[in-house]
């Protein structure tokens, strides 16, 4: 009855929003008097897996196959489908990312569960059991009955403030058999940019746009990005026109963001843009054109030349440092 | 080849979302349609896979009389026939067991959809079909060519890419660059009122997930203006006030 977990590794390092997905799901097994199990794919250590337990985990299952070392959806549905009937769980929490939305819904057609993805809130059991889920990339919320004996769900960034405590889990190694039908893809190579900060994971974000004028324009935004620790991103246009890798194109069409902290320059702030950045918590838009539409959604403003603004930000956050 | 793609019919992403009948519909006054984005990059590659080595495009909506204008848009930007499976898509289980019911009996080779849905940006349907129809499914996909029975494609991941090869049948939920919109022509218009477009009856499916009532975001306090001169006040209120450095 064990309400699972399942969490994601970057490198060996249980991710921030999984982190999340433990305290949200450790958070719903003690209203339904149960206890939490994560599940971890992937190679990383025992102390980093503990991890799990200050965030209310009870014990961690930990699948290690060699033939897991690429993220194959495929076969990770696999593994949690067995871990879903050993633990008998009824509920289950993934933070939401493509991979996880992938292998969610595998697994939901295999035991006929339901699936809702994009859950904001901790769920309402005062009248069944229902949640809350952004839709409209943001725009708005819809709150669904979820009805199936099984429930998935997948859930946002913040949707729960996860708080480290002195829990502790067990960790079991767990090594259900693996369906060939699950590798008939061949991985031919893999192009990752290495030491970067994840837009998906970053606390703050310093985002460009068409206003950059041009990719050699764009070192004051990596100063200062780099000054306060923080992930870049950019518009589509800057994106289609190859001045920045398209994984870092937010938005509509891009990557959906949730930081703390979103800084944007030189970007007009279409409404496809903003469905992308429209739930961080706090944003600066920085625009030379007073009448630029993100001032309507930003929090701070300031109408100035990126060129001018930038560098005295960033001398400004090395000088408060 | 045999392509299937998959589209919605979503309000256009710059519509201003609003709610009425106390929260439960979606207010359709001044809401413009469209394809859904993603779903109309799938819809381009197949376009020009089919220019490259022949083949047919079935386009496939679940949804009601009023996706018909989209399904028609599709036509006329080179799909040669249509189905629309007659409902109101409930969860993402029904729909998905809808397209897979529709997907078992044609036999396609290749079935694409976008990477999510923009009313309820699920990113789900695409793992569901494959799962029901015991294929592959691969998501977001931004690159895709077919040699022989084999797909070779892209697939974005954390900070990269990843390529992949894969024998058909295949699930894809694609995004840009995969292809460039297509903007259908007079010809394509003209001809896309004469190719069918077939109406089917749901199969029973049991509704897993129900809508309750539908809320907005609270709305935004005012922007706070920082004159350019003093732009180094910025970082001091955003340590103080906002409580983010
Ligand atoms: C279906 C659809 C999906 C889309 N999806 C996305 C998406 O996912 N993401 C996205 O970003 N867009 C998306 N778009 C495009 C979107 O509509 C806008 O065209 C785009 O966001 C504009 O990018 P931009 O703000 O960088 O450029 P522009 O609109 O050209 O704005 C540049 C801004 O920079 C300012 N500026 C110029 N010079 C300076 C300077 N020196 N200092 C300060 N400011 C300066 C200008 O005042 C202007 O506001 C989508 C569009 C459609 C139709
Ligand atoms: C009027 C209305 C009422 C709704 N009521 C509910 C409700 O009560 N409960 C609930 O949970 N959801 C409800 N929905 C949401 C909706 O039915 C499904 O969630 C939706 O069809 C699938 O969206 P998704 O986000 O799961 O798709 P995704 O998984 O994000 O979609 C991925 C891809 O699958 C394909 N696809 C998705 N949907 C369709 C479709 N309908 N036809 C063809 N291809 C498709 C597209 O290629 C799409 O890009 C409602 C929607 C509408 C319009």
């Amino acid at each position: 009855m064990s309400v699972l977990i399942f969490v994601e590794l970057d490198n060996g390092s249980i991710k921030k929003t999984s982190l999340e997905a433990v305290a949200y799901g450790a958070a719903v097994a003690q209203t339904q008097g149960t206890s939490a199990t994560v599940l971890a794919i992937g190679n990383a250590d025992s102390s980093e897996l503990a991890k799990a337990g200050a965030y209310g985990a009870n014990k961690v299952l930990h699948a290690n196959d060699a033939a897991l070392s690429n993220e194959n959806a495929m076969a990770y549905a696999s593994v949690l489908a067995a871990a879903i009937q050993q633990e008998g769980s009824k509920i289950v929490i993934l933070p939401k990312s493509g991979l996880s939305d992938a292998m969610g819904a595998r697994v939901a057609a295999k035991l006929g569960a339901s699936i809702v993805s994009g859950v904001t809130e901790l769920p309402d059991l005062s009248n069944g059991f229902q949640v809350k889920r952004s839709i409209y990339t943001g725009k708005a919320f819809a709150t669904v009955e979820v009805k199936g004996d099984i429930k998935i769900l997948g859930i946002k960034k913040n949707a729960i403030e996860a708080q480290e405590g002195s829990g502790t889990a067990t960790i079991e190694s767990f090594s259900p058999s693996l369906p060939e039908g699950d590798f008939t893809a061949k991985v031919i190579n893999q192009e990752k940019a290495s030491g970067e900060l994840s837009l998906t994971e970053a606390d703050i974000i310093v985002s460009g746009g068409r206003g950059m004028k041009g990719p050699e324009h764009w070192q004051p935004l990596l100063d200062l990005a780099e000054a306060l620790g923080a992930a870049t991103g950019c518009s589509k246009p800057v994106s289609d026109l190859d001045w920045r890798p398209h994984h870092e194109h937010i938005g509509q069409t891009g990557i959906k963001v949730a930081p703390n902290l979103y800084i944007a320059c030189g970007i007009s702030g279409a409404i496809q843009h903003l469905a992308g950045v429209n739930s961080s918590k706090v944003i600066v838009a920085i625009n030379k054109d007073p009448e630029a539409p993100f001032f309507k959604a930003a929090d701070y403003g300031i109408v100035g030349d990126v060129f001018d603004v930038l560098p005295r930000l960033t001398k400004a956050v090395k000088e408060s440092k | 080849m045999k392509i299937l793609v998959c589209i919605t019919n979503v309000p256009d992403t710059s519509a201003k979302i609003s709610f009425t009948d106390n929260n439960t519909k979606l207010n359709k006054a001044g809401v413009q349609y469209m394809i859904g984005p993603y779903d109309d990059y799938a819809l381009a590659r197949a376009v020009e896979l089919k220019e490259k080595s022949g083949g047919s495009i079935t386009v496939l909506n679940v949804g009601e009389a009023d996706s018909d204008p989209q399904i028609r848009k599709a036509l006329a930007i080179g799909a040669d026939d249509a189905i629309r499976v007659n409902c109101d898509p409930q969860d993402s289980y029904f729909t998905a067991a809808q397209i897979a019911a529709v997907a078992k009996d044609g036999n396609y080779d290749l079935i694409l959809m976008g990477r999510e849905s923009i009313d309820f940006n699920s990113g789900v349907v695409h793992g569901l079909v494959g799962e029901m129809l015991g294929i592959p499914s691969f998501s977001p996909v931004m690159k895709l060519d077919i040699e022989g029975n084999t797909a070779k494609f892209a697939r974005e991941i954390e900070g990269g890419k990843e390529y992949l090869e894969a024998p058909l049948p295949l699930v894809l939920g694609c995004q840009e660059p995969i292809a460039e919109w297509k903007i259908p022509n007079m010809r394509g218009i003209m001809t896309a009122r004469t190719k069918p477009l077939k109406v089917v009856e749901p199969v029973d499916v049991n509704n897993l997930a129900s809508l309750t009532a539908y809320s907005l975001p609270a709305p935004k306090g005012a922007c706070k203006m920082i004159p350019a001169d003093q732009a180094e006040t910025l970082i001091t209120l955003l340590k103080t006030e906002a409580k983010v450095l």
